[in-house]
C-alpha cells in the first residue's frame, strides 16, 4: 500500500484578460496508505483543483504531489476517480463498464468476468449485470461507477462530490456502501463533498478548505468513520458528539462565508 | 432521474412504466389517430411535450395532396387533352405534329405543359418502368443516381470523418483545417457545377465528386462535435481506468460521438440528395435528374412528376432507414 504525499503545492489558473485565480496556495498534507479523507470547504475553495491535481489532470504550477514515493505526472490506474455524474460509458452495458479498466489492459477474460460478478454483489447490484446504464437510477449509476473504479484495484480512490447529484435517502444508503468498501477493501479514499454530515460521518480525517487563495484551513481526526459500520448510521448522526463536530465544523464554515460575503 | 412516475390509468401504459426503471421513457398514451391519449394534463397548448404528430392526420393530408392533385387537373382539363388521344402521349404528339391546326394551337401546346393527373402519372410510371424513357428504364436512373450519391457519401465520410475527429482532438489540426472549412463550407455545390464539368467532363466523375464536396463539410463538422460533445469527465475517468490515448478515441471519444456522427450523415444524406439532382440536371446521361431534363423538351411532364416523386419517395425512405438504423445502433441516444 502506498502513502500519499503532498507538499508546498502551488496552482495559480492564468485566466486571459483578468488577473490570475490563486486556487491553491501552500498546500501540503500525507495522507498514510488506507485512510479515508474528507475535503469540505465553500464553493471556489480548490477541492475539484485538488483532487484534480491528485488525479494528475493537472499539473500544478507549484509544490511536489507523490504516491508511494513516485511523483505523481499524468492520470494512472493507480488512482481510480468517481465523478459526480455522467462518467459512465452509457453506449456499454453495466457489465462492459465495469470490467473497462481490465479489458484495456486485456486482463484475463474469465478472472475479469468473475471479479466483475463478485463486484456486482458488492456493490449491491447482483443481477444487473446485463442491463445498459442508462437504465438505472442515479444511485445505481454511482454504484457501478464505484465498482468500475474498484475492477482496477486502485491504490487511492479520488471522489469529486460522488453523492452530489442524488437524493437524501440514496445518499444515506451510498455513504453506508462507500464507508462498507473502504473497510473491506482498505484503499485509500479521498473525498470532496459540500454536506458537513457527510464529511464527518464518512471522514476519518477531514480537512476543511478555505478560499482565496485555496488553503487547508483546519484539520480533524474524526472517530464516526470507524464507528460507522457497527452503529445505526442515524443514531450516529443523532449522537451528542457528532452533533458538537458538526455544529463547530459549520460555524468554521458559517464564518468563512461571511468573510467571503464581506470582501465583495 | 425519476423512480414512480403518475398512473396514468392505462394498463399497458402502467406495465411498461413498471418495468422500465425510468419511466418518463416507456411511456405510451396510448391513444389512436385522432386521439394523442390521455395523460390528465390540463395544460397543452405550449407543452412540447403534450404535442405529439397524430397519424390520422397524416393519412388526411396526403389522401387530401392526392384527391386535390385529381380534382385540380381534371379541373383544368388536361385530362380531356390526353384522354382524347389515348395511353401514348408519344402517339398524340406525333398525330399532333402532322396537322398543322393542332401543331400551331397555343391551346393545345398549353395543354402539353398542363400537369399531368394522377392518370397520367400512374401510366407514365409504368411505362418508365417496363421501357423506360430514352431506353432507360426508371430503374436504372433510379440506380445510377442512388449510387452516386453513396460513393459520394462514402467518399464524403472516408475524409470527412478522420479532418472531423482530428480537428476536435488536436489545436493544430484545428486551426490548420479550420481555414478551410470555413472558406470552402459557404460554397453551394451548384456553383461549382460548370467548374466540375469543365474539370472532370460529364458522367459520374463530376456528379460524384460534386457530392463529395455537399456531403465533406457536414461530416467534418458533425464528426468535431461530436468529439467536442464528450463530457470531460468520461475521458478523464478512460484515463484513469488506464486507457491508452488510442483507446480513449476507439473506446470512448467515437462510441461518444455516433449521435452527431449519425445526424450528419442525415443531414448529408439530404443534401447530397437536393445536389445530386442538380448534378444530373446538366452533366450525366443517366440518373434521376438527368431523365426529368431530358423529359422536358418532349413536354413529358408526366415523366417529371414520376422523377419528383421517386427522389421524394427515395428521399423520405433513406432518412426512415437511417433513424431505423440509429434506433438500433445508438438506443443510448439523449438518455446520457
Ligand atoms: N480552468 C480554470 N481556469 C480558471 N480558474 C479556474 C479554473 N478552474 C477553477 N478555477 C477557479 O479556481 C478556484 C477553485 O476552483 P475549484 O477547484 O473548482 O473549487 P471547488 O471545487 O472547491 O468549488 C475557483 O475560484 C475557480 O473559479
Ligand atoms: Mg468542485
Amino acid at each position: 500500500m502506498k502513502d500519499l504525499s503532498v507538499k508546498n503545492l502551488e496552482m495559480v489558473y492564468k485566466v486571459p484578460k483578468s488577473t490570475d485565480v490563486h486556487a491553491l496556495s501552500d498546500v501540503s498534507f500525507d495522507v498514510p496508505a488506507g485512510r479515508l479523507l474528507t475535503l469540505l470547504g465553500p464553493s471556489g475553495c480548490g477541492k475539484t483543483t485538488l483532487l484534480n491535481i491528485l488525479a494528475g489532470f493537472l499539473a500544478p504550477t507549484g509544490g511536489s504531489v507523490t504516491l508511494g514515493g513516485e511523483p505523481i505526472t499524468g492520470p494512472s490506474e493507480d488512482r481510480g476517480m468517481v465523478f459526480q455524474q455522467g462518467a459512465l460509458f452509457e453506449w456499454l452495458s453495466v457489465e462492459k463498464n465495469i470490467s473497462f479498466g481490465p479489458r484495456m489492459k486485456k486482463a484475463d477474460k474469465a478472472a475479469t468476468e468473475a471479479n466483475v460478478e463478485e463486484l456486482l454483489y458488492t456493490v449491491g447490484l447482483g443481477g444487473f449485470g446485463d442491463k445498459q446504464v442508462y437504465e438505472l437510477s442515479g444511485g445505481m449509476q454511482q454504484r457501478v461507477a464505484l465498482a468500475r473504479c474498484l475492477a482496477n484495484d486502485p491504490d487511492v480512490i479520488l471522489m469529486d462530490e460522488p453523492l452530489g447529484a442524488l437524493d437524501a435517502l440514496t445518499r444515506e444508503k451510498m455513504q453506508g456502501l462507500i464507508l462498507k468498501l473502504w473497510k473491506e477493501t482498505g484503499k485509500t479514499v479521498i473525498l470532496v463533498t459540500h454536506s458537513v454530515e457527510e464529511a464527518l460521518y464518512l471522514g476519518d480525517m477531514l480537512f476543511v478548505m478555505a478560499p482565496r487563495p485555496g488553503r487547508i484551513e483546519k484539520v480533524y481526526e474524526l472517530p464516526f468513520a470507524a464507528q460507522g459500520l457497527e452503529s445505526d448510521a442515524r443514531e450516529l448522526k443523532a449522537s451528542a458528539e457528532f452533533i458538537e463536530k458538526r455544529e463547530e465544523v459549520l460555524s468554521l464554515i458559517w464564518e468563512m462565508e461571511e468573510e467571503i460575503m464581506g470582501r465583495n | 432521474m425519476a423512480t414512480s412516475g403518475p398512473n396514468l390509468g392505462l394498463g399497458s401504459a402502467v406495465a411498461t412504466a413498471l418495468e422500465t426503471a425510468d419511466n418518463d421513457r416507456g411511456f405510451s398514451l396510448g391513444g389512436g389517430l385522432f386521439n394523442r391519449g390521455d395523460d390528465r394534463k390540463t395544460v397543452t397548448f405550449g407543452d412540447s411535450a403534450a404535442v405529439k404528430s397524430l397519424p390520422g392526420w397524416s393519412v388526411v393530408s396526403l389522401i387530401g395532396m392526392i384527391a386535390l392533385w385529381f380534382v385540380s387537373t381534371r379541373a383544368w382539363g388536361l385530362d380531356d387533352v390526353w384522354r382524347t388521344t389515348g395511353d401514348s402521349q408519344q402517339t398524340f404528339l406525333a398525330n399532333c405534329d402532322k396537322d398543322p391546326a393542332c401543331a400551331g394551337s397555343y391551346s393545345q401546346w398549353l395543354g402539353y405543359r398542363k400537369f399531368p393527373s394522377p392518370g397520367d402519372t400512374w401510366r407514365g410510371f409504368r411505362e418508365l418502368s417496363s421501357e423506360g424513357f430514352q431506353n432507360i428504364t426508371l430503374w436504372q436512373h433510379t440506380w445510377s443516381s442512388l449510387s452516386r450519391v453513396l460513393r459520394g457519401m462514402f467518399f464524403g465520410v472516408l475524409f470527412g470523418v478522420p479532418v472531423g475527429l482530428a480537428m476536435g482532438l488536436s489545436s493544430a489540426a484545428r486551426g490548420f483545417f479550420d481555414t478551410i472549412v470555413e472558406l470552402l463550407r459557404p460554397i453551394p455545390p451548384f456553383a461549382l457545377i460548370p467548374l466540375f464539368i469543365l474539370m472532370f467532363g460529364i458522367g459520374d466523375p463530376p456528379a460524384v465528386r460534386l457530392l463529395i464536396f455537399a456531403s465533406i463539410w457536414i461530416m467534418i463538422i458533425a464528426a468535431r462535435s461530436g468529439v467536442r460533445a464528450a463530457n470531460l469527465s468520461k475521458v478523464r475517468a478512460a484515463y484513469s481506468l488506464g486507457a491508452t490515448k488510442w483507446q480513449v478515441l476507439t473506446r470512448v471519444l467515437i462510441p461518444n460521438a455516433l449521435p452527431e456522427l449519425f445526424t450528419g450523415l442525415r443531414v448529408a444524406l439530404g443534401v447530397s440528395w437536393g445536389t445530386l439532382v442538380a448534378a444530373e440536371l446538366v452533366g450525366a446521361r443517366d440518373g434521376l435528374g438527368q431523365m426529368i431534363f431530358a423529359a422536358r423538351p418532349f413536354f413529358r411532364l408526366d415523366v417529371v412528376v414520376v422523377g419528383i416523386i421517386v427522389i421524394s419517395v427515395l428521399g423520405v425512405l433513406m432518412d426512415v432507414f437511417l433513424r431505423f438504423l440509429e434506433s438500433i445502433l445508438i438506443p443510448w441516444r439523449g438518455k446520457g
